[in-house]
């Protein structure tokens, strides 16, 4: 079996005297759909920001597409490919929609020391941004204000930025947070439409999405992983029933 | 129709204004009025570099006055030694102006909020005491300018008062029409979307230090280019005209005309320096009222004047 | 190297330092807790100048000109508390800082308009103006020391309030963790003008402090507030500790620095050199320092927790 595309080894965070993450493993293979999933403050939030790069671990490596990206940035992580959505929505709310997305796609288009040609005539970076708009179905919402939309809108949003950076690996932290019902259905067929033409590392808690979509799952407590394994084989788990799902009648 | 138009109208309407004053001046006899305007307009430039740090990139510097202090040195300290050659002066003006943000900004840029305006603060008050305390070229004092920059006979003759208008109103168009495309650019998207939502920034791949640190230069180096012209305008500089008040009075401009707009910081230091002139010649305690307005502004007025009149905007059905 | 002088410039640079840190002290909490920009602090020193000035002639009394002038400072910094800075703690930075700015023109404007534009002096009474000889050769002002006992004992009452009272552990909840005062169930509108209060008192008897050596004038407090702006930078936003410590070495840097600095240069360079770069330099002393710190720590010296 090839080396996994994401391979997280060791990895430890604490704050004070809070340990947020633990040690933790985990290895994402190229095409998959890992869910990651575990109780409330067991350090969903805390893997990806240090996946991503927002946060640095104290001990431990994180190897992806082949190379050491511990110390990179943010940036340079985002340019080798891996992309991150927000659980808090996380835009620009001043830019139009179509803005959000062209700036993601600009990111990913060379240098942008360019002062001087218009950026939003710039067909190089609409059409593409366009195109993803119509994929997550905004293509109705280009020229509103992104602090205008409606919150479902603005996940939906977030992906598409997400999208925008051509990510081998995509870290969803929580897409379908605080959304209604009908949103959901459509975010949830929207992630199972991605399935296969991209990686995706989704955190979430609605069981139902993560049994539906992921070929793996990895249960989270306390920054630890306590299991991982296909669906069928988590939810027949007992350690995890004890920690997690056992208080979940029906999963 | 475009919604552009009531703006536009006005910013080719008060360019065209400026152009005109020289003649008004010299038909009425009036040449307090080119002295005026010729403030005005170099001030403006100061207020339109500043207004692309603050009012796009969210960069709140309160040291944007010691740029023109640095701009003016590079006259009169050349001069000071007999070098008046405007290839030498203009040079020097814009490169010190751009390596004193390139230094400082480079520290204050790794910080945020209210330290990033204490310490664009603090800098600038360096300069003015490392200004302040160097007797040879003048201190407390001032230095004297024994003549403008010098250019090429058949160019223009920057001591002919008229001439050294237009090159100020060039430089201001020049100024304007750059941060227009700089605003509009891929560099100005970044920039923007820098001051709304760095971290966003930073997770779709921007390295938004380098653009915010580039910014922060071209700005300085702008109001360095202001601060030659205010030299020479002048014909004398003190370090009291880049005491961080001054730098206080830029950013209300800026605020007072509307960021985040090009042309805004032309109205606000219009109307600023207008009611300055106003308010003194009618009371000595015209700090008084002034402070007041500004406060009441601060309080009650949201979006400058330009944004008063993007109100007015509307367009007709 | 003259021990004398070497001592008496110790001195000198504390009492700078102790000055620095009772403007900053009231800086720092109102950043700390408000996270509020105050231009308008070095105003308040001024205030406090100015009340001392008319008071102690009015009362032919410095020491009880200054104990009325701190409760005066206190009930000024209340009225502006109410009337400007309360409105804008919801603003952005650039609001606070416009509408300071603003109050600073307004105080330098009617203090112009009340006592006019000569600087006020403050005469000392007898037992304040001598000169003792604490070492051998170290001669100093007897009000010098009075300055860095009032300035050390205020610091103390400070470090007792904030450390030992409920008042001071609000305090503390604030400047580390603004949400949580609100969850303690704090009355918040209170307690913010409570602090202002006291930050302007602090601000105020720093300026009565140092009239009576530099007489009160308009726009005294403009330049020093950049000063403690420094302090507060370097010390961490909010850490009192922090303004503390940063006061004296940023008070002591700089005496030093003006006292010492051109001997130093001479060893490298030119007499006629070190004499044209010493004064720029010392100048720039305290920022360079700022700047050096501030490479390393972004966030002070004694950064806030939980931000």
């Amino acid at each position: 079996m090839s080396a996994p595309l994401l391979d997280v080894k060791g990895l430890t965070k604490s704050f004070g005297g809070l340990v947020a993450t633990d040690g933790l493993d985990l290895g994402v293979s190229a095409g998959e759909t890992h869910a990651v999933i575990g109780p409330n403050g067991a350090g969903k939030t805390t893997l990806l920001a240090q996946l991503a790069g927002q946060l640095r671990p104290d001990a431990g490596t994180i190897h992806f597409d082949g190379a050491d990206i511990t110390g990179l940035s943010a940036p340079a992580r985002s340019l080798r490919g891996l992309a991150r959505s927000f659980q808090i929505t996380s835009i620009f709310r001043d830019f139009t929609v179509l803005d959000n997305v062209a700036l993601a796609i600009q990111a990913h288009a060379g240098h942008s020391f360019r002062l001087w040609q218009p950026a939003r005539r710039d067909a190089a970076l609409r059409d593409p941004a366009g195109a993803i708009l119509e994929r997550v179905g905004l293509g109705g919402r280009a020229e509103v204000v992104a602090g205008n939309l409606a919150h479902g809108e603005q996940r939906q949003l977030e992906i598409a930025m997400a999208l925008g950076t051509r990510p081998k690996l995509l870290l969803l932290d929580e897409p379908m947070a605080g959304m209604g019902g009908e949103d959901s259905e459509r975010m949830k067929a929207f992630l199972g439409s991605l399935k296969g033409t991209c990686t995706m590392l989704l955190v979430e808690h609605d069981m139902d999405a993560v049994f539906t979509l992921a070929d793996r799952v990895t249960v989270m407590v306390y920054g630890r992983a306590l299991a991982c394994g296909a669906p069928a084989e988590i939810r027949a788990d007992e350690r995890v029933r004890q920690a997690y799902l056992g208080d979940e009648e029906g999963v | 129709m475009s919604a552009m138009n009531l703006r536009r109208w006005l910013t080719a309407l008060c360019l065209a204004l400026f152009a005109l004053v020289p003649v008004v001046a010299g038909v009425f006899g009036q040449p307090f009025l080119l002295d005026i305007f010729d403030r005005i307009m170099i001030i403006s430039i100061a207020a339109v570099s500043l207004n692309l740090i603050m009012g796009y990139g969210g960069m709140i510097s309160f040291g944007h006055a010691a740029y023109l202090g640095i701009g003016a040195y590079s006259i009169g300290i050349p001069a000071y030694y007999g070098y008046y050659d405007a290839a030498l002066q203009l040079p020097l003006a814009i490169a010190a102006s751009a390596l004193f943000a390139l230094v400082t900004g480079y520290i204050c840029l790794r910080t945020r909020g209210v330290y990033f305006i204490m310490i664009t603060l603090a800098f600038a008050q360096m300069a003015y005491f490392a200004f302040i305390s160097v007797e040879e070229y003048g201190g407390d004092d001032g230095l004297v300018i024994e003549a403008r920059s010098r250019v090429p006979a058949g160019v223009v003759d920057l001591e002919s008062n008229v001439q050294l208008y237009y090159v100020v109103f060039a430089v201001l168009v020049g100024a304007l029409y750059l941060v227009h495309r700089i605003v509009n650019s891929r560099f100005g998207l970044v920039i923007q979307g820098a001051k709304d939502n760095d971290e966003r920034m930073r997770a779709i791949g921007f390295n938004t230090f380098r653009y915010r640190l580039t910014c922060y230069v071209i700005a300085g180096a702008m109001c360095g280019l202001a601060g030659w012209l205010l030299g020479n305008f002048n014909n004398f500089f003190s370090p009291e005209m880049i005491a961080w008040t001054r730098s206080g009075e830029l950013i209300f401009m800026v605020v007072l005309g509307g960021m985040g707009s090009v042309f805004g910081p032309v109205l606000g230091t219009v109307a600023f320096i207008v009611l300055e002139e106003v308010l003194s010649g009618f009371t000595i305690y015209w700090e008084l009222i002034f402070g007041a307005f500004l406060i009441l502004v601060v309080v009650f007025v949201r979006g400058g004047l330009m944004g008063m009149i993007a109100k007015f905007e509307r367009p007709r059905p | 190297m003259d021990w004398a002088l070497l001592v008496t410039q110790i001195l000198n640079g504390l009492q700078l330092g102790i000055l620095l840190f009772l403007l900053a002290a009231g800086l720092t909490l109102v950043f700390g807790i408000m996270d509020f920009v105050n231009l308008a602090h070095g105003s308040l020193y001024m205030m406090g100048a100015y009340f001392c000035a008319t008071l102690t002639y009015a009362l032919d009394s410095f020491l009880l000109a200054v104990a009325l002038s701190v409760p005066l400072t206190f009930a000024v910094g209340i009225v502006v508390e109410v009337l400007v800075i309360r409105h804008l703690y919801r603003r952005d930075h650039l609001d606070h800082v416009l509408a300071t700015f603003g109050l600073i023109l307004v105080f330098n404007s009617s203090v112009h308009m009340i006592w006019g534009a000569a600087g006020n002096p403050i005469p000392l009474p007898e037992f304040l103006d001598g000169r003792v000889e604490l070492l051998p050769g170290v001669v100093i002002p007897v009000y010098r020391l009075l300055i860095i006992a009032t300035g050390l004992v205020t610091a103390g009452a400070m470090y007792y309030l904030v450390q030992h009272t409920r008042l001071g552990m609000r305090i503390r909840a604030g400047a580390s963790n603004r949400d949580m005062v609100g969850a303690l169930g704090v009355d918040i509108k209170t307690l913010f003008t409570l602090v202002f209060g006291l930050g302007a008192a602090m601000a105020g008897l720093a300026g009565m402090m140092i009239a009576p050596i530099t007489e009160a004038n308009i726009g005294m407090g403009d330049d020093i507030l950049i000063v403690a702006f420094v302090v507060i930078i370097i010390g961490g936003i909010g850490s009192v500790r922090g303004a503390f410590i940063a006061a004296l070495v940023v008070g002591l840097i700089d005496t030093m620095g003006r006292a010492f600095l051109d001997g130093v240069l001479k060893v490298f360079m030119t007499i006629q050199n070190a004499e044209t770069a010493a004064p720029a330099l010392s100048a720039m002393l305290i920022y360079i320092l700022m700047a050096a710190i501030l490479y390393f720590r972004p966030q002070g010296l004694f950064p806030p927790k939980n931000r």
